[in-house]
Order: structure tokens, then C-alpha cells, then sequence
């Protein structure tokens, strides 16, 4: 050295170390443009659906019908219709006819007193507000309309299964390029490879954990600005959910990911290691997809850990998860997260200096 | 000082390393030499906690390494290894950081050590934009940042060009001047022998040889002479205690059997002629090398 010093540096404490690592992980993966580039376009999907969600589900236009005589007046009282006056049956029926109108109504005998002239089929909802309906009462009223709760439940698997998918490939690749350029033997002669393992869990998990926030703010925002307050008001607390149930579910992925990761020596031999995992990562998205109204499947996926931050959070969209079933799923899935820390940790840590050919689970975990 | 002492390791049913001890004097270089396979880079990964031996210990100053102290080493592997997408600059300094230094500190000393080494106009270049003999600088860098309290490394020179090598022989000069014990390891022997202080040897996973440069040389050297007159040297195939190796006209090369044997000759060379040259025989490293090894 030009200037001979004899200060010594002692190496940072274990936070500061994890900081150090995570935040290098985070500021190689915000300049990657690739990363930036995928992340917008998952965010204009979300906002472009909410928006569109608000478009269709907004203006819908109420149906049309022409209307002769007496009937007018019983038309228009419903509020419930477009309604074009005609002079005459005729006349309303070369309407139906050219498709200007849905169906015509006209004054007729009978108990209703009035006849529904419809082209090739029978027009049920403008039946159903014409007609005297029963008074109906349900014993357990489904809070969510079906077709909302599909979304839902898709939004919740998509958001999941990609955003795991992404960033847990992320944390594998990041750990095999250490190994792959050697870099790793510097790291682990500087600072405990488990700082570098939870530094690198820390800044992965950061970033996707940052990721679905923005994600889940921007389904918020763009809900509100689009006027669709009351669906908010439904959906927000699954979403919150969600976000907690994602936190502590995508650390526990991200550590067999690093594991995985340190298995193999060559980005080539990567995919076979990551498989298993991604295989847990899609099978609770296509069994939502399946069994997205079946409350059983729902109940087991809320429990268990790998399906459980799809399957609580929809759960507590529809109404049918107790107050405390959230807790308790959490705490099952905070406590298999632990083990799956030491798990990976261990094979991590066997699995670092060994090159060339992939390791076997076994002989990582035993070393 | 760093010592090791008796470590022994093996890989399933291999034995790398056979009770191999030695030491690493604070400010002197030493030249840790073997062959291929035999038992550098283990070594190495052993006195930097990288790999754990199956029995033996190093110390430093005579306490056993803590892991901490370890941290404090710097260390450039075989395997030569950085972020191929990092700017050589910034990797340094999270090397330095990641050392304890504080984000000024790595970052002087980054850039004065990067200067030094010639790549003053590369710090914000990415490392897999650089050639494999700067890349090569840059791993030096990375061992020294933050200035270590021993610094380990493994075939530093090997892939640089003469003038690289002497930019990077400097620097490993002077930061040994510093105090501090630097071992480094290398099959250029001339490299080798022109910069250690003490030399390791090592074959099959046993030292063969260890000390300081001339201690070994002295011990290595026998008792032979070469000699070049202004006239005829047959005489001495006549002279008492003399054995004639090599012979043409003023030039000869002989043993001798004492010292006062080698005194005798110089004086009755004066006597009879000019002489233009009376010198010892040292062998060079890698006839040591050679001897050693077998």
C-alpha cells in the first residue's frame, strides 16, 4: 500500500452484514433492465384490469324495450328499462324484429296484463322484473357474486404463483452465479455464509414483497378512482391478507431456493434443481383455479403452508373463514418457514464449495 | 506469524495434505511452490477457514484463528472470481464494506489501490467488459481493499504480461513492507525467486522443503566452483582434492572437497594467470525445486 497503516477492520456485525448483502442484491436487480422492464408490464395488466373492470362493470346500459299503450306506464314504474313508446303492436314488433329493442310490451288479459313479444327467445330478465316473484328467503346468503369470486381467486393464484416463480428463479440464479464465477469462496472467507444466505433471502424477498405492495396499491387506487368503492370495501381485507400471508410464504420459498441454487454449478443444471419447488408453487394455482368454490379444498389449502397464501385470504373474501383462522394458519406457516430456514441453511452451506456435478440432496444435508 | 501446524486432510479415500506444517513471517513474502495436485489450494483454503482440516491448527501470533480474524484476512483464489455485471469500482468497495470498512473508507482505498494497479480509468467499466489480465488486477484488489492482517494468494501472476507482473509484484511488495505475513503461491519459479523471502515446498501433499530463500540455496548449494582464466586451466586437473567436471581451454567447472581446497586454486590461478571470473555454483530454484520434489 502507498500509505502503510496498520488499522485494522473488524468485519460488520451480522445485521449490517445482511444489509450489505441484500442491498447489493436489490440494486443489481433494479438496474437489471429485464427485471424493470417485466415488473412494468405486470403492473399495467393489474391497473389496465381494474380500470377495464370499472369501464364494463360501470356503464352497463339497461336493456331496451318498446313499450304500446297501458304498458308504458307499467314499464317505466320498474325503473328498470330503456324504453321506447310506440304507437302500435305492429310497430313494436318490426322493432324486435330489427333488433332496435330487446323485446316489446303490450297491454293483454290476464293477471300481469301484459304480454312480452320477444324475437327467438324468451327474454328472462325482463321477464323477471315484469313478473309478481315469491318472497325468497335464504338460509346462508352467498355474500360474493360468483363470477367476482373467480376473478378474486385467480388474481390472488396469478400474483402468487408469479411473483414466486420470478423471484424465487432470482434467488437460485443470484446463488449459482456465485458459485458459477467462484466469487463465493472471497464471500465465504469474508463474512458467515448464513449472513450471505439471509442477506440474500432479505433483499429477494424485499423486492418481491415490494412488488405485490405496489401491485396491491395500485388495485386500490385504481378501484377507487374508478368509482368501484364497495368492491374495495369487499375485497380489502383478503388483499391485506394476502400481503402478510406473501411475506412469510415467499421467505420460506426463497430458502429452498437458495438451497436448490446451491446444489448446481452451471445456470444449465438450475432447472432440474428448482422443479420440486416449482411444482409446490403450481400446484395450489391450478387447484384454485379448479376449486375455487369448493369450501373443503379451500379449507384444506388454508392450512397448508404451500398453498396457504391463496387459499386463507380467499377464504376471508368469502366470508367463510373464522376470525382466528387466519392466526392459526399464519402461525403454521411462520413455524415452517423456520424450518425450512435451517433446512436450506444446511444445504446451503454443504452445497457452496461443491463444483462440477450437482449435489445430491442427501449429501448435503448430511455433510 | 502464521503457523500451521500438522494438518492433515482428506477427500473420501485421498489424503491431500500430510501433516503439513510450516510458517509465514509478518513482513516477508513467501513463496509457496508444488506441482500440480499437490496440495496448494487445499492448503490455502485451510489457513483461510474455507475448508476445515481433518486434524492440525493454524495460529496467529500463537492463538488459534478465530473465524473473526479470519475475516480480516485477504484472499485471492485460484478460481478467480468476481460479479461479471458489477462495476470493478463498486465491487471493490462492497468487498471492502463487506469487511467492516465504512463506505468512505472502501471507497478510497478502492480507488487508490485500482489506480495504483493501472485501472484508474476503468473503475466504472463492468467487470466482464475487462480483459482477463485486468480482471486479474482487479481480483488483487479485492484481496487487499481493506488491508489485511494476512494476505493468501493463489497464483496471483499466473496470466499477466511482464510489465503487469511487475505493476502487481510492487504492490504485493509494499503492503508486505507493512508488516504484514503475505504467502502466495506459483509454478513461475523465476517469479518465485525473484520476489519471496521464504520459500514452501510442497509435493504430494507433505512439505518438502520451507525456510528463508538463501537458507534453502545454502543448503542446496554443493561445494562447487566455476572458473574462467586468461590462460590454460589443465593444471587443475593436477591439484590435491579437485574433481574436474566440465573442461574447455580457460573454462572449467570443479568440485572441491574443503573450502581452503577452493581458496588453494584461486591463489595459484592469480599466480599463473589472469583470472576473469572465480565464482561458487548456486543452483537456481527450480534445480532446487526439481531436487526436492523427487
Amino acid at each position: 500500500m502507498s500509505t502503510p497503516s496498520t488499522t485494522r477492520f473488524s468485519t460488520p456485525a451480522t445485521l449490517p452484514a445482511v444489509w450489505l448483502v441484500a442491498e447489493r442484491e436489490i440494486r443489481m436487480r433494479l438496474r437489471s433492465k429485464a427485471f424493470l422492464i417485466s415488473s412494468g408490464i405486470l403492473m399495467l395488466i393489474v391497473l389496465g384490469s381494474v380500470v377495464a373492470g370499472g369501464i364494463f362493470g360501470g356503464n352497463q346500459s339497461l336493456p331496451k324495450v318498446a313499450a304500446v299503450g297501458t304498458a308504458v306506464t307499467a314499464v317505466e314504474k320498474t325503473d328498470a328499462f330503456e324504453v321506447t313508446e310506440v304507437a302500435s303492436v305492429d310497430e313494436a314488433e318490426s322493432l324486435v324484429r330489427d333488433g332496435t329493442v330487446e323485446a316489446a310490451v303490450v297491454p293483454a288479459e290476464g293477471p300481469v296484463g301484459l304480454t312480452v313479444i320477444a324475437f327467438d327467445e324468451v327474454p328472462n330478465s325482463i321477464v323477471s322484473m315484469l313478473s309478481v316473484a315469491p318472497n325468497v328467503e335464504l338460509l346462508e346468503p352467498s355474500d360474493q357474486n360468483p363470477f367476482l369470486v373467480y376473478l378474486v381467486a385467480i388474481a390472488f393464484g396469478v400474483i402468487f404463483f408469479s411473483s414466486a416463480l420470478t423471484f424465487g428463479q432470482m434467488i437460485a440464479q443470484s446463488v449459482v452465479e456465485e458459485k458459477q464465477t467462484r466469487i463465493v469462496e472471497i464471500l465465504m472467507a469474508t463474512i458467515p455464509v448464513r449472513v450471505l444466505l439471509a442477506g440474500k433471502i432479505l433483499g429477494n424477498s424485499v423486492l418481491a414483497f415490494g412488488q405485490i405492495l405496489i401491485i396491491a396499491l395500485l388495485a386500490g387506487v385504481g378501484l377507487l378512482a374508478t368509482g368501484q368503492d364497495i368492491l374495495l370495501a369487499d375485497v380489502g381485507p383478503s388483499i391485506v391478507w394476502f400481503l402478510i400471508f406473501f411475506a412469510a410464504g415467499f421467505v420460506m420459498l426463497a430458502a429452498m431456493f437458495a438451497a436448490a441454487g446451491a446444489l448446481v454449478s452451471r445456470q444449465e443444471d438450475m432447472g432440474t434443481a428448482t422443479t420440486p419447488i416449482t411444482m409446490l408453487i403450481m400446484i395450489p394455482y391450478i387447484l384454485v383455479i379448479f376449486f375455487y368454490d369448493n369450501p373443503f379444498v379451500l379449507a384444506i389449502m388454508s392450512y397448508v403452508p404451500f398453498s396457504a397464501p391463496i387459499g386463507m385470504p380467499l377464504r376471508v373474501f368469502l366470508g367463510i373463514a373464522e376470525w382466528w383462522e387466519p392466526l392459526v394458519s399464519l402461525v403454521i406457516l411462520i413455524a415452517s418457514t423456520l424450518v425450512m430456514i435451517v433446512i436450506g441453511a444446511r444445504i446451503y452451506e454443504n452445497g457452496l464449495l461443491r463444483m462440477g456435478a450437482p449435489v445430491k440432496l442427501k449429501d448435503a444435508l448430511k455433510a | 506469524m502464521l503457523e500451521l501446524h500438522a494438518i492433515n486432510r482428506s477427500f473420501g479415500e485421498r489424503r491431500v495434505l500430510r501433516d503439513v506444517s510450516f510458517t509465514v513471517t509478518g513482513g516477508r513474502m513467501t513463496g509457496f511452490v508444488g506441482g500440480n495436485g499437490a496440495g496448494k489450494t487445499t492448503t490455502m483454503r485451510v489457513i483461510l477457514g474455507v475448508l476445515a482440516p481433518d486434524s492440525g491448527s493454524v495460529t496467529l501470533d500463537g492463538a488459534p484463528l478465530t473465524a473473526e480474524q479470519r475475516t480480516r484476512f485477504g484472499y485471492m483464489p485460484e478460481e478467480r472470481g468476481l460479479y461479471p455485471k458489477m462495476k470493478v469500482a463498486e465491487q471493490i468497495v462492497y468487498l471492502g464494506r463487506l469487511h467492516g470498512m465504512s463506505a468512505d473508507q472502501a471507497k478510497t482505498s478502492a480507488e487508490t489501490l485500482l489506480e495504483r494497479l493501472g485501472l484508474g480509468e476503468r473503475l466504472g467499466d463492468t467487470v466482464e467488459s475487462l480483459s482477463l489480465g485486468n480482471q486479474q488486477r482487479a481480483q488483487i484488489a479485492a484481496a487487499l481493499v481493506h488491508s489485511p492482517e494476512v494476505l493468501v494468494l493463489d497464483e496471483p501472476f499466473s496470466g499477466l504480461d511482464p510489465i503487469a507482473v511487475e505493476v502487481v509484484l510492487n504492490v504485493l511488495k509494499d503492503f508486505a513492507a507493512t508488516g504484514a505475513p503475505v504467502i502466495f503461491s506459483s509454478h513461475q519459479l523465476d517469479i518465485v525467486e525473484r520476489l519471496c523471502d521464504d520459500l514452501v515446498v510442497i509435493a504430494d501433499g507433505e512439505i518438502r522443503a520451507s525456510g528463508s530463500r538463501e537458507g534453502l540455496r545454502a543448503a542446496h548449494t554443493l561445494p562447487r566452483y566455476e572458473i574462467q582464466l586468461g590462460g590454460d586451466a589443465g593444471w587443475l586437473r593436477d591439484e590435491p582434492g579437485v574433481t574436474v567436471l566440465d573442461f574447455a581451454g580457460g573454462h572449467a567447472v570443479f568440485d572441491v572437497d574443503s573450502e581452503s581446497t577452493a581458496q588453494r586454486v584461486l591463489q595459484r590461478a592469480i599466480s599463473t594467470s589472469t583470472v576473469e571470473r572465480f565464482a561458487p555454483q548456486v543452483p537456481s530454484l527450480s534445480q532446487i525445486f526439481k531436487e526436492v520434489i523427487q
